[in-house]
Order: structure tokens, then sequence, then C-alpha cells
């Protein structure tokens, strides 16, 4: 880890000054990924600007339009196990609770679960080229060990994907992300938050360098009724998705009204194909109906030599994971709320 | 060439300490700490308090599990000046007046460590699982501990010990 200077932003405004204060200052808030990404060396800011102590950032409120306001400093396990969204965004719970560690889940907050960077292995080997840790130098892993990579929206310049398991469920439910900077504050739907990497992977997000987020914002419907989370990966437990996939489903008279399916695991971003959840728009919730939006969303495809695998497993999980939101009570324990 | 190098470490600017209180196992303490001195090491090397352990250092292992504020966490990734006046619970403060707490007896009894370098960890992150209340049954609580990866065959030790432990204090 290189040395910085460290101070504690008191407020919003006062957060986003010290932010200014030079090229190299980040915010730092749980810590969990960025303080990893010092001890390999990969970030090195010169300065934190710690945030914790912003009072406002640290409440789920709920909105004038009937959704919940998630701040940014909430902790994903605050977030997962509220009642708030237990009841109305379980989708949301699930797939927080899918993610990393009980004690990784009780520092990790909203905002950084969002700024998490790849957990590619070139990214994080520092002895390797890679075009999202040092733009130009390259990425090792088109040609080289890609079984976790990207099979969506990639570019020749990287492959890497975008780690989150909440925000695929932010993805589905269309949540937006509402941001501050010098400039004023603005509200970023969330599908246009992530970047695909195209020229320029080493940009993650669409956020500006002085800008920080303040809250999530989720709209008033949660698909409480019928959704699922399901989580491929090599490890039961603790590890990265090798896919993922987060639906929700409206069903009014054994009719699907309005589907919502997005993947992780498989992008730069959550994934999500709007000409399949159309498709599926007054269709009975029959698998075969379920495999023919499956085909839909994993049309695009590219592979590289070892991750072909994943075009067959996205598609199973989509099914899998479609029939079992029919019934959320039949999704196995592990990811689960609070009895 | 000698005396140049003299010189330059004369010329080095004062590293920029700053003073964090904690109150570690209910005694309070104040330290001069560098601000890239993760909490860990602020335990093991600035309080002597060894029995947080130093694994993976990458939040991977759960062996630097400390309880902080009524929450369990990893004292690896985060930064000793960024718990300033935190309250925080390591292993050696479990224990009360001299009698081990329950989950030390258990492991003790169950066999629920080989060479033991999880164990404090593990306690610590199985009373802070207690605390949350989530873990109902064996299935949950496997998931709920999967945080702490222990590399041994005892992993199945130290959940019947904590199953038994869930099991007394639900019918105190």
């Amino acid at each position: 880890m290189n040395n910085f200077s460290y101070t504690q932003a008191k407020n919003r405004d006062d957060a986003i000054a010290l932010s200014g204060m030079g090229p190299g200052s980040q915010f730092i808030a749980g810590g969990t990924n960025l303080i990893d990404l010092m001890k390999y060396n990969i970030t090195r800011p010169n300065a934190l600007v710690d945030i914790n102590a912003i009072e406002d950032f640290h409440a789920i409120r709920e909105s004038a339009n009937g959704g919940l306001s998630l701040g940014a400093l909430v902790t994903n396990a605050a977030t997962a196990y509220h009642p708030l969204v237990e009841q109305r965004y379980p989708l949301l719970s699930r797939a927080i609770l899918a993610g990393a560690s009980a004690q990784i889940r009780n520092m990790a907050t909203n905002g950084g679960n969002l700024l998490q960077r790849t957990r590619c292995y070139y990214f994080y080997d520092t002895n390797t080229p890679c075009n999202k840790r040092e733009p130009g130098s390259g990425c090792p892993a088109i040609e080289g060990y890609n079984r976790t990579m990207a099979i969506m929206g990639t570019s020749e310049h990287c492959i890497a994907v975008f780690p989150s398991d909440m925000s695929v469920a932010l993805a589905a439910l269309n949540a937006s992300v509402q941001v501050s900077g010098p400039e004023g504050s603005r509200n970023i739907p969330f599908s246009d938050f992530h970047r695909l990497p195209g020229n320029t992977p080493h940009i993650d997000n669409c956020m500006s360098r002085n800008e920080l987020i303040t809250s999530i914002e989720l709209p008033a419907n949660g698909f409480s009724n019928h959704y699922s989370y399901l989580k491929i990966r090599d490890r039961n437990s603790y590890a990265f998705a090798l896919v993922s996939v987060a639906t929700g489903l409206e069903l009014e008279e054994g009719v699907i009204k309005n589907a919502r399916i997005a993947l992780g695991g498989v992008a730069h971003k959550p994934w999500r194909v709007k000409e399949a959840e159309d498709f599926l728009q007054n269709k009975e919730p029959a698998a075969e109906n379920f495999w023919y939006a499956a085909e839909m969303i994993l049309k695009g495809a590219k592979t590289f030599q070892f991750n072909a695998f994943k075009v067959e497993l996205a598609k199973r999980a989509i099914v899998r994971n479609c029939i079992m939101a029919l019934n959320p009570e039949c999704q196995l324990p592990g990811a689960q709320a609070s009895a | 060439m000698l005396t140049d190098q003299i010189i330059s470490a004369k010329s080095m600017p004062t590293l920029p300490h700053k003073t964090v209180s904690l109150t570690v196992n209910e005694k309070h303490c104040t330290l001069e700490v560098l601000p890239w001195v993760s909490l860990l090491d602020a335990l093991r090397e600035d309080l002597d308090l060894t029995g947080t352990k130093k694994g993976c250092d990458h939040g991977q292992c759960g062996a630097c599990t400390v309880i902080c504020d009524g929450k369990r966490i990893l004292s690896c990734l985060t930064l000793a000046v960024m718990k300033n006046g935190s309250e925080i619970t390591t292993i050696e403060g479990v224990a009360t007046g001299g009698e081990l707490h329950p989950l030390q007896k258990a492991f003790i009894e169950h066999d629920a460590f080989q060479c033991g370098y999880c164990t404090p960890g593990q306690i610590c992150s199985a009373i802070g699982m207690f605390q949350e209340g989530k873990a109902l049954t064996r299935a949950e609580v496997k998931e709920l501990m999967s945080g702490n990866l222990c590399r041994c065959g005892a992993n199945t030790n130290i959940i019947d010990a904590i199953m038994e432990v869930k099991a007394q204090m639900s019918h105190e």
C-alpha cells in the first residue's frame, strides 16, 4: 500500500470540496474493495476522503413516488435485512445476500457496491498488462485463461465482467442512482450507470471524478410476488458469479404482464435485453416461452477459448430462474431473507 | 555518498500520524497511527492483541474477524483511523471474569480446532452471527459462517459447536 493523507468529510459539500483537492484523491466508505486494491498496488490514491460521517447518507427512506431511497452509506447487510426491502424488494435482498460474506456485507456500502471494480485475474495481477488498470497496455485475457470473462458487450480492449450481485437486481428493478458533484445533483437510470468497455475500459461508469453517489432510488414496483435470484458459481458460497440471473415477473390471470430478466457475470455491466422481456408479455409462464426468451438474450453472445460454456449455462439459468420466480418459496436456503 | 543519504533521511517530512481513540475489550485506549495502518495491524502490533490472526490479509479468510460496534467485520479491510471512537471486541475480550465464553467451551468439547489459526475469527464471527439473529437452521449457519474459511477437517466440528451453543441459547 502506498502512503496517503486521510481526511474526514463532515457533509456532502465538504466531501465534494475535499475531493477536488487533487487528481489522486479518492472517497472511501466501506473500503472492502478499495483497501484490497490498494494492498495489491492497483489503486494508489495520494489522499483518502472518508465519507462515513455524512449522516444524511445513512438512511433508508420511503420516497414520494411509493418507492424507496437507499442511502449510499447504508451497509449491504442493513439494506438486505431492512423490513421494507425484505417485504417490497425481496429480489434485492436475495441478490445482496448471495454476494461476499456476512463480515463484508456488514462493512460494504450500497454506493461502494456499485463502484467495485472487476475481479479479472489480469486486472489484479500487476505483473501482467491490463487495459483497465493501465490504458493501452493490452488485454492478456482475450488470448489467456478467460473462463470467468464476459460473453456480451466486450471489445477488443477488454473482456472483464462486473462482479456485483446487488447491481443485477437493481438493473432488473429499474433503479436509478442519485449522484452529487460540484455542478449539482443528477439522477442516472441504472441501465446508463455502468459502461461497456469500448476503447476506454478503465472507465467503469458514467460518474465524473468529483461526483459521489448519495442514494439509490427504487421505483414502487418491487416484483415482490414473483421473483428469484440465481447465482451459479464454482463454490456454493462466497464466490463471484460465473452467471447470475435476477428475474421479476408480474402475473395476471395466469399470464405474464411484465417481465424483467437481468444477467450478471456475463458483461461489463448487468445485462438486459428488452426484446426478450417484451416477448414474454402476455405469454403463459411456461418453460418453452422462457427458453425462447433465453435464446433472444444470448443471441449476441461472443465467446472466447475457455468461456463458451457460459452461453448454455446462462440459457439454462434463465429458464430455471424464471420457473423459480413463479414460486419464490421453492428457492434454496442460503441467499435467503430472514424468516 | 553515505553523507548524502544521511542528509536526505534527515530532510524527510514527518509522517502524518493520526490520533485514534478506541475502546477495545472494554478498555479505552489512544493510539498514534499512520493513515495506512489497518485495524488488524493496529490491534496486533500497537495493542499487542495477537489473538486476532492475519491470514490472507485480503478479506477472503475471516481469520481477522472482530466485532466492531456490535457487528462482525474484517479488521484487515479497514483502516484503524476510520474506526476512531469505535468499540471493538477481539477474541481476548469474549471471556468474562476468567470464565470462557460458551462458544470457547463448545469449541474445546467438539474438538473444533486443529491448528487453531482460524479459531479466534470463527468464534468472533459466530458471536456476531448470533447477534444478527438470521441463522435459524444448520444450512443457514453454514452459509452465514462461510466467510470464515477453515481449510482443515475441523469445519464440521466448528458447525457442531456453534449449533450446540445456539440450542443452549434458545432454551435460556
